[in-house]
């Protein structure tokens, strides 16, 4: 298998989440994932990228290539310099929303990739990074 | 912009979902087809997402939303040919799923609507 380079994409509009699932899904098809973790992983990616867009103000998605003890993966990286969360534990609670969907996006989110670490401070924003491996 | 088409067969509106939908394009078909159940007198609807690859919050909330806007206007809603993988992906994900009626492919989706069509009909006074 060939070594693939990370690359970074803008998260500003919605067309851009758009973007985020087709390069996560050509990347999973690539790396040989199974339909159902391509799924899981895209899905993960859609809910993220809007997260981005809708409380982080714009960001990016970053897209690497983890390797370690023998097994590779993908791992996405959503980064914004938006307001932050100020209770991470209650953003991730199934049904919480500052917004107007459904708040599913974080927690959801998690239940849908291997590894999940979110980082974020007041006024400097939020940094999500989710693991899938093969 | 890109638009879904609206197909209507008989008192049944067809929607065929075959594009990987971008936000507005999602709050553009849940405008039209309000729209369009009124216009065409419609009883039901068929939402067709056999060739969706996805299912997130967002897309999940929009037919949602359908299913409550057409049943606010007298149609029902019956959303057919999920793939397995979104199927398994929503169930994880959370989604809410109970009030979205549906059925394995097109033709079980239409009997599935017509029995719906009848019973509310039968319970409708006139």
């Amino acid at each position: 298998m060939s070594q693939k380079e990370p690359e970074t994409i803008e998260i500003k509009i919605s067309e851009d989440i758009l973007r985020a699932r087709q390069s996560v899904r050509t990347c999973m098809v690539d790396l040989g994932f199974s339909l159902i973790d391509q799924t899981k992983m895209v899905t993960a990616a859609s809910e993220l990228a809007r997260n981005t867009i809708d409380y982080g103000k714009g960001g990016t998605m970053r897209i690497e290539y983890p390797a370690e003890e023998g097994r590779t993966g993908i791992r996405l990286i959503f980064l914004d310099h938006g307001p932050g969360i100020a209770d991470i534990q209650q953003a991730l609670k199934d049904g919480f929303t500052t917004g107007s969907g459904l708040g599913l996006g974080l927690g959801g989110s998690k239940r849908l990739v291997n590894d999940f670490e979110i980082r974020s401070e007041p006024d400097k924003g939020t940094q999500v990074t989710v693991t899938r491996w093969r | 912009m890109d638009k879904i088409p609206i197909l209507k067969l008989g008192n049944i509106l067809l929607v065929t979902i075959q594009i990987d939908m971008h936000d507005q394009l999602a709050i553009a078909l849940q405008d039209d087809l309000t729209a369009r159940i009124v216009s065409a007198h419609a009883k039901g609807v068929l939402i067709d997402i056999s060739s969706l690859e996805m299912v997130d919050s967002f897309i999940g909330r929009m037919l949602g939303n359908i299913a409550a806007m057409s049943q606010a206007l007298g149609a029902q809603t019956v959303v057919v040919g999920m793939r397995p993988a979104v199927a398994i992906t929503i169930v994880e994900l959370g989604l809410p799923m109970e009030n979205i009626q549906t059925a394995l492919n097109v033709e079980r989706g239409v009997e599935k609507l017509q029995r719906a069509m009848e019973k509310y009909e039968k319970g409708t006074p006139r």
